[in-house]
């Protein structure tokens, strides 16, 4: 019964909620506060832009979200679980099952073809051979690449590969996509057709939470944080951040 | 599922890059080959010791009586014993051996005269070039007939001789009525360097008038230990006191053979074994460097959700694979070599099933053994440090 109660709660918790979080990093004698302080709450269906400069602690608070790392201090609940405090392997759990990644250098294993690229976080999850190579064709064809599933990542386009990327971090059908400079290895115009998936990708429901150091790619999103210092100076939508830019 | 996933990771591997693959088998290759083969040969040259002492008399207990003159056994009780235990016993001869000066014509030479039975040369296996063996008449009528070996053919009577020729035996005029086949090449103190007289003879001329001692033969080398029982217990009734008499069989020779070439076989067998230690090193250093170069990899695969255990894994079964594959290929080349350096120097050897399944145990020992740091190494690494490692 209480079990039950508890799971409705986690239902409509907001999807994360970073309180107070602090990561320091020992630099010899030096302290380096990469977060000091972040309190940020990102509910489901979101789509958020993290913004800041080289430095600011945007990579920091990225690698908590996307449980590679854990706070010095501070709480992070995660789908209403804390993850903040968990080893090694229980952080492994969370990133296979929890979140899609997306990186700014596509990161594919050179040695795979495309279809054990995308079935690799599958794989980790246990799925069976079968579910494994028909989630990931789903995946393919949703970016558009289920012809080219044979295909090493030396034969795909740059734009190929980033889409590759997205088809691995959504077949597992995750409840948050994290994207790191997405765009960041692509031309202008590939760049723009990634966020335009990415928005609707949003549309049709995922959460997403997009790093980036540019402010037009930020303003593609709908709501934007701002790292400045390892502290959040603005948290709006997307219309507030642009008069925010503007003035 | 996860493990046969980590093989197939490996096998990807190895192809991926074959000639390092095969320069890191290498080691492998050369000691698990080199272990069968010193092994295989080993076990070649120890059944040919083995071999050539059987055929000198594995099956053959001596018994030789020390006092003579209170109590005594004779001849025919002898035969009887023999007769009594036939499933035991091929049979019995006695056995009077002396060294003596034998005369043929002008030369003499210095050689052993074995006084027997006329069973003698069935029961030991030997067979004549010419003529005949000692008879029962010979031993009966005492009749100084003598059979030769084939030393004595070449230096006493000069390369040929006529039966009917006579040698004198310790001055007594002895006519030769066989000659034994060559059997050991003709030399000295061999078993060509010898002649046969009857027992009866043999017994007068150490001038004792009861026979000493005594040769059978079992059935079956097996026997022997059996045989030994029977022997003891029918002498000890006789003489009641088990000083004087002595049965010495050849079954201790083959226990010290036995334990010799074990201690060899151990000793060849651990300096290859250090070659897989040498071949294990190698591995590792690879997997190494492997770990290494292939941070970026590891960093792809813990995001995306690999547990330690799972990298841990693919590179320990790595590590095996090619130490395993190794191993095989080691397996095949050690059997060739076996038989072709045994063809060559002559000595009838295989590869034991022993050292076969030792040295594939060893080689994927090593390799998960020596795998395992390396793995471990990997399994640590931090998902964040490796993803930006380029």
């Amino acid at each position: 019964m209480r079990l039950r109660k508890q799971k409705e709660e986690n239902s409509n918790a907001p999807l994360i909620q970073l309180v107070d979080i602090h990561k320091i990093y020992k630099m010899g004698n030096e302290e380096v506060r990469a977060n000091d302080g972040i309190d940020l709450v990102i509910d489901k269906g979101e789509f958020v832009a993290i913004v800041g400069k080289s430095g600011s602690g945007k990579s920091t608070i990225m690698n908590i979200i996307g449980a590679l790392d854990v706070p010095t201090s501070g709480k992070y609940i995660l789908k209403g679980k804390d993850v903040s405090k968990l080893r090694d392997n229980e952080l492994a759990i969370i990133r296979n099952k929890t979140i899609g990644f997306i990186f700014q250098q596509y990161n594919l294993l050179k040695k795979s073809n495309l279809l054990a690229n995308v079935e690799l976080p599958l794989l980790y999850a246990g799925f069976s051979r079968r579910e494994r190579k028909r989630a990931a064709m789903e995946a393919l064809t949703k970016v558009g690449l289920e012809d080219k599933w044979r295909n090493f990542p030396n034969q795909l386009s740059g734009g190929q590969q980033q889409r590759g990327a997205v088809a691995r971090a959504l077949a597992g059908k995750p409840s948050l996509i994290l994207a790191d400079e997405p765009t960041g290895a692509l031309d202008s115009k590939l760049g723009k057709e990634l966020l335009d998936f990415l928005n609707e990708l949003n549309e049709e429901g995922n959460t997403i939470v997009l790093i980036t150091h540019d402010r037009s790619v930020a303003e593609r999103a709908k709501r934007v944080v701002t790292i400045y210092d390892g502290k959040i100076v603005f948290d709006g939508n997307v219309d507030e951040y642009r008069k925010q830019v503007l003035a | 599922m996860r493990i046969i996933q980590a093989f197939k990771l490996a096998w990807q591997s190895i192809l991926g890059s074959k000639m390092r693959s095969f320069l890191t088998m290498l080691g492998m290759i050369i000691g698990v080959g080199s272990v069968i083969t010193l092994l295989g040969l080993m076990q070649g040259a120890t059944n040919y010791l083995i071999d050539t002492f059987s055929e000198m008399g594995t099956n053959t207990l001596s018994v030789s009586v020390t006092n003579t003159d209170t109590r005594n056994v004779d001849v025919d009780e002898m035969y009887q014993l023999a007769e009594d235990n036939s499933k035991i016993f091929e049979g019995v001869t006695p056995s009077v051996s002396s060294k003596y000066t034998v005369k043929y014509e002008s030369t003499s030479l210095s050689t052993s005269v074995k006084g027997v039975g006329e069973d003698y040369l069935t029961l030991n296996s030997l067979t004549l070039s010419s003529g005949r063996f000692i008879s029962y008449a010979d031993i009966k009528n005492r009749y100084n007939a003598c059979v030769i070996g084939s030393y004595i053919v070449q230096e006493l009577c000069g390369g040929s001789v006529s039966l009917g020729d006579t040698i004198r035996i310790n001055g007594d005029i002895y006519k030769i009525v066989g000659v034994q086949q060559e059997q050991a090449g003709s030399e000295a103190n061999s078993t060509d360097d010898c002649i046969y007289i009857s027992y009866s003879n043999a017994t007068r001329l150490a001038g004792s008038s009861d026979i000493s001692s005594y040769t059978f033969i079992t059935k079956d080398p097996e026997y022997v230990t059996v045989a030994e029982t029977i022997l003891d217990n029918y002498l000890y009734n006789v003489f009641k006191n088990e000083e004087l008499y002595t049965i010495s069989t050849s079954a201790e020779l083959l226990d010290t053979i036995n334990s010799i070439t074990t201690i060899l076989s151990s000793v060849l067998g651990g300096i290859a074994g250090i070659s897989l230690l040498v071949a294990g090193v190698g591995i590792m250093n690879i997997m190494l460097v492997s770990v290494v170069e292939r941070t970026k990899e590891i960093g792809i695969r813990k995001a995306l959700g690999a547990k330690r255990s799972d990298i841990m894994w693919q590179f320990v079964i790595e590590a095996a694979s090619i130490s395993m594959l190794g191993g095989l290929i080691g397996i095949i080349i050690g059997y060739v070599a076996t038989g072709s350096i045994g063809n060559i120097v002559g000595v009838e050897a295989a590869p034991t099933t022993n050292s076969i399944i030792l040295a594939f145990g060893v080689s994927a020992a090593i390799g998960i053994g020596f795998g395992y740091m390396p793995a471990s190494k990997a399994s640590k690494l931090n998902p964040i440090d490796a993803l930006r490692n380029e």
